[in-house]
């Protein structure tokens, strides 16, 4: 087949004060092709894609279209070359139709709806989308709202689609879904840019793939010719082993146990409905489910940070006490000797706190420690300095604020800081989000290990197969409900995939013992 | 909008880790603000027919060049200096407090009615401290309400404590024309008694050492204390107060209280210390002007001594300007206006770096 080069970029280069997020790159995208960006996070997949579309400018090197050079200066200037792209976080107004939301912005477009109608039925036609053109955005799932992107960008006329991350709120069959439209795309002659780090799906779809890594350009392959290992390989830089140890715990004992828990949010919606389940002692507790099923709300409803509105959440103590969480604040439940760590999601958002560096971070959990007025330093330094060294955090100094440490290094601060007491009840959500695979896999060691020790360890977590590897059992959440509880090793991606989109899901099986 | 369209001539870029402007560099673009602030506020010197460099050494030299010039030109910075350090607290949790002026207000009010009730019936030592207690909980009382409806309805604390100014000015303007009037139709409190004068030390009032210990003892407090260390994580972010267990709404009023017992210190200082009466104009707007003090000195309690002493040096010379040279007060007050934007402006040029288009990319562009 004849290359049909559409994009080509070259020596691309663009920092944000010292850091190079793209060093030299040379690129080309083709028609008729899907070509995958493959790197870790913070390699520079999106901030050369941003340039494509006009959000960033690029400090040097050129961009040719069809052979010829053009200056990209803003996302209007993308359009008029027949660039697209769908961003990870989608920009669509709620409270519009689909329709209105397709044409928003387009200035010498009548607001002839019914011609906007017939246009939207024509590309869903041609690609195999479903939109119901009347639709309210607020109706939609997250899938439905990712087509309305999709359809906007070729309504006005692009031929080049960048994709940034399409799958990660995605379940299975919603990938399947979108990857059959963008293979009827790739027929039609248009050329397809997909940003992801998902090996499997890369292998799945994709007739290129080109490699990024920590700003640099690695390389195109032919994705034929290539496999998850050496991609990985590629990506990282040097060989990596793809394995979770997965021990068994000896003596699991019931830690924590959640009856009927329901919670609503301040606009009288249930985040959870009736939710009971048991973590043991020894065991990683999977929570899977689509962004935004509850895991957010059962996390911190535990730890007292989410007012519930019924139900139980009790922690079972080893002489067989129980102490009721419920209606605790934090504090209370520190106060009652419950230990619990905690990594939230939201890493400087809740869990520390930018500003201030290792040292008076260690200090949130200890801050309160002794009667004097004046807070005790010399505790939360030596922790710092353990955890700086145990875990190789990459910091200058231990007063170095955490938010200008990279996202590896701020969760090992983190992870770090709440595995120290070694609490009985660990609590995780999306605890490798945004890490490289080396720092990855330092966490879920960190996490086997703490359940070694006899820890009820949470993990919410967004890939099934890291779930299915790490895990002893997995919760999955579908609309706040529990949907099935099923044991990690025997159970398949596909039924996980089923589960977090229907409570009706066969869990006859799946009930513990 | 052609395709070939050229990049933007420049772009303003934030400076981030690694890339900070040089401790050095920085200091020479805070210098050079106010090089630039003493060459634009000449513009408006000229105009009035004086000559900017005698006006300027005019400011300097009527403000510390004698004892009396000295003495006037601390007066008018102590309740400058106590209120940014009242603010310092507040600011650093991100709770914007401008209402200092009327907790300042409602401080002076509480302080008065014992020096007006009391004067010249116990002795000077045990008025003042009534006064001072008094003034540091009217203080405290106006400072709470605001923190109390922003913990519990998370009202917007800026209006609030605005508002709050208003209502405690009114206030000392009713009771100049009602209860408190001395002669009928003046519109002015009596002179208080000589027993709630403060002593003066090294013939400047007393507090002066008030304020420097409370330089010391905010400083100590911000930087080493669990209540410090509760406000420094709230101003971050709340949902990490809340996670590391603090109790947010309870901590939001416990500041408040005590920033505006604080501002409150500074109506009594104002009230025993020069005007030993209470009139509306009594605090001359030093509420607002601490925020400036406050913000210019990045929340450091030490800064603040030589911002507010810098901003006194400025509002005495040119009182003495006017007096020697005619220029009319309100000209220094401008000058002093491009002052203080000159030297928070140039913040932004530390902070942000400018990068120009480069000659290549344009020549490819042509």
């Amino acid at each position: 087949m004849q290359e049909n080069c559409a994009i080509e970029l070259k020596n691309i280069r663009k920092t944000f004060g010292f850091v190079v997020a793209n060093d030299e790159i040379n690129l080309k995208i083709n028609r008729g092709e899907i070509l995958c960006l493959l790197g870790e996070n913070g390699s520079g997949k999106t901030t050369l894609m941003n340039m494509l579309s006009g959000i960033y400018q690029p400090d040097s090197g050129e961009i040719f279209k069809d052979g010829e050079q053009v200056a990209i200066r803003s996302p209007r200037d993308a359009y008029g070359l027949g660039i697209g792209m769908i961003h990870q976080h989608y920009h669509l107004v709620d409270v519009f139709t689909a329709a209105q939301n397709i044409i928003l912005g387009l200035e010498n477009e009548k607001m002839d709806l019914g011609a906007v109608n017939d246009k939207v039925k024509d590309i869903c036609d041609r690609y195999g989308f479903h939109v119901d053109p009347k639709m309210k955005v607020y109706d939609m799932s997250v899938s439905q709202k990712q087509t309305i992107e999709i359809v906007k960008v070729l309504y006005r006329g692009a031929e080049i689609l960048i994709l940034d991350e399409p799958t990660a709120v995605l379940t299975p069959q919603e990938t399947d879904k979108l990857f059959a439209v963008l293979r009827n795309m790739k027929k039609d002659n248009k050329a397809i840019v997909l940003i992801t780090h998902k090996l499997a799906e890369v292998l799945d779809v994709s007739d290129k793939v080109a490699i990024l890594r920590k700003g640099k350009y690695i390389g195109t392959v032919n994705t034929k010719e290539a496999t998850a290992q050496s991609l990985t390989d590629m990506m990282v830089g040097r060989a990596v082993t793809l394995n979770i140890d997965r021990p068994v715990y000896d003596n699991p004992k019931d830690r924590l146990e959640i009856k009927g828990l329901t919670v609503v949010d301040n606009e009288g919606i249930n985040k959870l409905t009736d939710v009971s389940f048991t973590a043991r002692t020894g065991e990683i507790l999977g929570v899977a489910g689509i962004a935004g099923s509850g895991q957010k709300e059962l996390l911190e409803a535990i730890t007292g940070l989410y007012p519930v509105k019924s139900g139980s959440i009790a922690f079972l103590n080893d002489d067989g006490s129980r102490n009721e969480l419920v209606g605790k604040t934090p504090m209370q439940i520190r106060q009652a000797g419950v230990g619990m760590g905690f990594v939230p999601e939201d890493r400087l958002g809740m869990g520390l706190v930018g500003s201030m560096g290792m040292t008076n971070n260690m200090m949130l959990r200890s801050w309160r420690n002794g009667r004097s007025i004046f807070f005790n330093k010399k505790a939360p330094q030596s922790l710092a300095d353990r955890v700086w060294k145990d875990l190789e955090v990459v910091t200058p100094s231990t007063e170095f604020p955490v938010r200008r440490m990279s996202g590896g290094n701020i969760q090992k601060v983190l992870v770090g800081r709440e595995i120290a007491s070694s609490p009985p009840v660990l609590l995780t959500a999306y605890a490798v989000r945004g890490l490289d695979i080396n720092t990855s896999y330092t966490i879920y060691n960190l996490l086997t290990e703490q359940k070694m020790n006899g820890a009820a360890v949470m993990y919410v977590g967004e890939e099934l197969d890291v779930l299915l590897q790490l895990c002893d059992r997995i919760l999955v959440l579908c609309g706040g409900k529990v949907s099935g509880i099923v044991d990690a090793r025997t159970v398949t991606k596909e039924q996980i995939g089923l589960l977090m989109t229907s409570v009706e899901g066969n869990t006859k099986e799946a009930k513990d013992e | 909008m052609s395709e070939k369209s050229k990049t933007p001539l420049f772009r303003l870029v934030k400076r981030v880790k690694g890339d900070m402007m040089s401790p050095r560099k920085a200091l020479a673009i805070r210098v050079a603000s106010v090089v630039i602030a003493l060459i634009l506020g000449s513009i408006p010197i000229m105009l009035t027919g004086a000559n900017p460099v005698k006006a300027y050494g005019v400011i300097v030299v009527g403000s510390l060049s004698n004892a009396i010039y000295l003495k006037q030109t601390i007066k008018i910075a102590i309740p400058l200096l106590v209120c940014s350090l009242a603010i310092a607290p507040c600011f650093k949790m991100k709770f914007w407090n401008i209402g200092a002026e009327g907790q300042l207000m409602f401080g002076a009010i509480c302080s008065a009615f014992f020096a007006i009730n009391l004067g010249g019936k116990i002795p000077s030592f045990f008025i003042l401290l009534i006064m001072a207690i008094a003034a540091a909980l009217g203080g405290a009382i106006w400072g709470f309400i605001p923190g109390f409806f922003k913990a519990k309805y998370n009202t917007n604390e800026t209006l609030f404590t605005l508002m709050m100014n208003y209502i405690a000015i009114g206030m000392v303007k009713w009771l100049q024309g009602g209860p408190w009037e001395g002669r009928k139709g003046t519109q002015l409190v009596p002179t208080f008694h000589k027993s709630t004068f403060l002593p003066e030390v090294f013939g400047v009032q007393c507090g002066w050492i008030i304020a420097l210990i409370l330089v010391i003892i905010v400083h100590i407090y911000m930087n080493y204390t669990k209540h410090g260390y509760e406000v420094a994580v709230i101003g971050d972010s709340l949902n990490t107060a809340r996670y590391a267990g603090m109790n947010v709404g309870w901590i939001m009023m416990r500041t408040m209280l005590l920033s505006g017992a604080l501002c409150g210190i500074a109506g009594f200082l104002i009230l025993a210390g020069e005007n030993h009466t209470i009139n509306s104009a009594l605090s001359g707007g030093v509420g607002f002007t601490a925020i400036t003090v406050s913000w210019l000195s990045q929340l450091n309690a030490f800064v603040m001594i030589g911002i507010s002493a810098l901003l006194a040096i400025i509002s005495k010379g040119s009182k003495t300007l006017n007096q020697r040279m005619g220029v009319p007060s309100s000209v220094a007050e401008i000058v002093s206006g491009i002052l203080l934007f000159c030297m928070l402006g140039c913040e932004f040029f530390i902070n942000y770096k400018v990068v120009f288009r480069k000659k290549s990319e344009k020549e490819v562009a042509a």
